[in-house]
């Protein structure tokens, strides 16, 4: 799997998921700052791109060095999984860039 | 907007103000000593939402520089309360 954007951040830990698979958002509410938005919590969707590792900004709010970099994904869900009685076309998607350890295989 | 309902995007330019341009001179001055844009969202996601929305947008942005410097340990309250009493004092001679 290769970053389409080049990043330097050590320690940084290893991307779990490819392009291609299918995660789904922890549904977590933790407290702090966080990037993850609250409608797509506990939703599925298909990474689309693995865009490489950066310093967790959830630490990075509180001054601290956000290390080990966490890897980032780009995710595609489809709109209608997202909203009740979304009234779209079924093709509709959005992409939302998640952080790894808000991510698990689905 | 994050989910929620929010009215149209209004596409005007303006001049910034002298005030405006300060702040984000300061803003960016504290980038460069280790102030994330992490840090700054933070600060302005915490305002409370009435105070969020009667904002202007540099308005959020020195909010937020003013929480980090406290909780940094930079400046106390004090000492910004009393540079804010000076300000309001020559703002306000003829």
């Amino acid at each position: 799997m290769k970053p389409q954007y080049e990043t330097r951040h050590s320690p940084s830990l290893p991307p779990r998921f490819d392009v291609g698979s299918r995660v789904r958002v922890r549904k977590a509410y933790p407290p702090g700052h966080i990037r993850t938005p609250f409608y797509i919590r506990g939703k599925v969707g298909e990474v689309e791109r693995y865009c490489g590792q950066f310093p967790n900004p959830e630490e990075l709010a509180y001054a601290r060095d956000g290390l080990p970099a966490q890897p980032l994904y780009r995710v595609r869900f489809h709109q209608r999984d997202l909203w009740p009685g979304y009234q779209g076309p079924a093709t509709d998607v959005l992409e939302v860039e998640i952080y790894q350890h808000w991510l698990e295989e689905a | 907007m994050g989910g929620q309902e929010a009215g149209p995007v209004q596409r005007t330019e303006h001049e910034y103000a002298e005030w405006e341009r300060r702040v984000d001179a300061l803003v960016m001055l504290m980038r460069g000593h280790g102030l994330t844009v992490d840090e700054s969202r933070k600060n302005i996601e915490a305002l409370p939402p009435a105070a969020y929305d009667a904002m202007g947008y540099y308005e959020r942005w020195i909010a937020s520089l003013s929480q980090t410097l406290l909780q940094r340990g930079i400046l106390t309250s004090d000492e910004i309360g009393r540079k804010m009493e000076q300000v309001r004092a020559r703002a306000a001679k003829p």
